[in-house]
């Protein structure tokens, strides 16, 4: 079965509209990029998708009332609102330094969400 | 009176670099004065990745990136002052400052740099007749509150304009489990980086409206409804194409302009394009031994090349001080221009005998261009000739001047740079 799909190349500002045929599953072809970086972009964008994702989590005794963190390394784009979800429910206790794992293989991802910055004890 | 060698107003990413670079060049008595609780600036509340990829090869956070230079001054052990606003700059660099320990107090400073930033445009520039119930805030509130106090302004969101901060405001909020209905961009292109608008909106599938805008808000006390319609192009809205979107928030993201108030108390002498201050190579502005970086002096979409910036305003500032803070008339001046497609340069003029080897100049289009040409011309001769296959006005462009050929041309009035079709 031939599946097409149209994508934004993030390379650079030129944001080539790309076309790309895939037929079960594996890319067939790219077109509509002007150099190699699209086509590269392309392949892993609808093989496999990866985001990293930021966000805060609440800190207790802290001298602010938010962590920030983020997932160390990308995860799938599909496990976006997953990763979330157990982010939301992590309570922390100050004080934290930056990169310090606050969970470890979130949603199953094998990838660690850790701390983007220092907070103190209040 | 106390004295330093150097006075930084601003502690954010363009303060910290200056400092540090100032006192790598051997300045000793160096004070940064920032007005928040903390070093960093507008970095502490931009928790996406995406900062340092030119300076540090990798993706960092906001916070993460402040880190590094932070730490850099903590190391260095340069003073700084926290909570402290300054109320005043006066043209022969005697800086007015206020804090709760210290009530107000004045410093006499060798020098001064000036790195207080940007601000949001005001929402006043929203021509929208009617009430301006709550409900409305400028993204850069939104994303203040998102990320600093945790706390989430509505759940279903408009936001107009499709500036960077509105784009990743649009994604935080999705994650935070709010709708974000749909992005309107007045201009027929958006003012955001092409990343920003595949991984903040088309990721979650939230529309971005090109050519569009709010005709109307809806609610007395809170905001209920907008109304948006597609304009022509004078810009004025096409009857016929009105939509109309429930939502308890509404964003602005309409752009930034550098914070210049103390500037102009300065008596800097500021340019209308950038409403930044008018620099030389130096980054000196017109009040000698005052010198800008960062957003104060133009927005910047990167903060690698704050930093940069900051970075050379700092040894320029040292140059001064070493030289015992005198004013030193340059004897040539070259007058820089921006024409034709180019809306202005930083620099503005150079003096060939302080410049450094290279000079990078930094500048802006006013719309789009595909296959283009940015030119230099040294008085009418054109020496620069590149090809760009993009320029857009949200990605800031430049061009780098050698000493040694503006030396061999000699004699030299102006340097045109120009985006030309050939
Ligand atoms: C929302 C947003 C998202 C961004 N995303 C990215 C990105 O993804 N990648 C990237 O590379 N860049 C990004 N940038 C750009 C980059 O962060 C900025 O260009 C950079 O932070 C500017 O640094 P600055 O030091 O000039 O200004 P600021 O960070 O604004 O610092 C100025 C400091 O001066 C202080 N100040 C102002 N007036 C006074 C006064 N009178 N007295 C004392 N202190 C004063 C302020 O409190 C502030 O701390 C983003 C910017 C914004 C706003
Ligand atoms: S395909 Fe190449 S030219 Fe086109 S947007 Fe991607 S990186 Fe840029």
């Amino acid at each position: 079965m031939t599946e097409l799909r149209e994508l934004t190349c993030i390379g650079c500002p030129m944001g080539c509209q790309l076309h790309v045929e895939i037929e079960d599953g594996v890319v067939k072809n790219v077109t509509g990029n002007t150099c190699a970086t699209g086509d590269v972009y392309a392949r892993k964008e609808v093989t496999n998708p990866t985001r990293i994702v930021t966000s805060t989590v609440v800190i207790k005794n802290g001298d602010k009332p938010r962590l920030s963190v983020k997932t160390e390394s990308d995860v799938p784009k599909k496990a976006i609102f997953k990763v979330m979800d157990e982010i939301n429910h992590v309570v922390v206790e100050a004080p934290t330094e930056i990169g310090d794992t606050i969970i470890e293989n979130v949603a199953d991802t094998g990838v660690s969400v850790v701390a983007t910055r220092n907070i103190g004890k209040r | 009176m106390s004295k330093y060698d150097i006075v930084i107003v601003g502690g954010g990413p363009a303060g910290l670099a200056a400092a540090i670079s100032a006192r790598k060049a051997g300045v000793q008595k160096i004070l940064i004065l920032e007005r928040d609780h903390e070093l960093g600036g507008i970095l502490n509340q931009c928790i996406h990745n995406g900062f340092g990829l030119h300076t540090f090869k990798e993706e960092l956070t906001g916070p993460e990136y402040a880190y590094r230079y932070m730490k850099q001054v903590y190391d260095e052990k340069i003073e700084y002052k926290l909570n402290t606003m300054v109320m005043n700059i006066s043209n022969d660099r005697v800086v007015t400052a206020m804090n709760r320990e210290d009530g107000m107090f004045e410093i006499e400073a060798g020098a001064v740099i000036l790195a207080m930033g940007c601000r949001e445009r005001p929402r006043g520039a929203l021509n929208i007749p009617g009430y301006r119930p709550a409900g409305i805030f400028s993204a850069g509130t939104a994303q203040r509150l998102v990320n600093m106090e945790g706390y989430m302004p509505g759940r279903e969101v408009v936001i107009l304009g499709s500036g960077d901060i509105g784009l990743i405001m649009a994604r935080r909020m999705t994650l935070e489990g709010a709708k974000v209905k749909v992005v309107a961009e007045l201009m027929p292109y958006s003012g955001g980086l092409k990343r920003n608008i595949v991984q903040c909106l088309d990721d979650f599938g939230i529309p971005l409206k090109l050519s569009h805008t709010i005709i109307d808000i809806e609610g007395k006390d809170h905001i209920s409804a907008v109304t948006i319609a597609e304009v022509g192009p004078d810009r004025k809205p096409v009857s016929g194409t009105e939509e109309r979107y429930t939502c308890d928030t509404l964003l602005l993201s309409c752009g930034l302009i550098p914070e210049n108030e103390l500037s102009r108390g300065a008596g800097v002498e500021m340019n209308p394009v950038t409403s930044g201050p008018i620099v030389d190579e130096s980054l000196e502005t017109s009040i000698p031994g005052v010198f800008a970086c960062g957003n104060v002096l133009h927005v910047h979409d990167l903060v690698d090349f704050v930093s940069e910036e900051a970075d050379r305003a700092g040894k320029n500032a040292a140059k001064f001080v070493d030289g015992g803070c005198k004013a030193e008339k340059s004897k040539e001046v070259i007058e820089l221009k921006a024409e034709g497609g180019a809306r202005y340069t930083v620099p503005s003029t150079i003096d060939v005998s302080k410049m450094d080897d290279l000079l990078t100049v930094r500048f802006r289009v006013g719309a789009v261009y595909k296959d283009a040409f940015v030119n230099v011309y040294v008085d009418d001769n054109r020496v620069m000739h590149i090809k760009k296959r993009i320029m857009a006005p949200g990605e800031m462009e430049q061009v780098i001047l050698q000493k040694s050929k503006l030396e061999a041309a000699g004699n030299i009035k102006k340097i045109t740079i120009k985006v030309e079709e050939e």
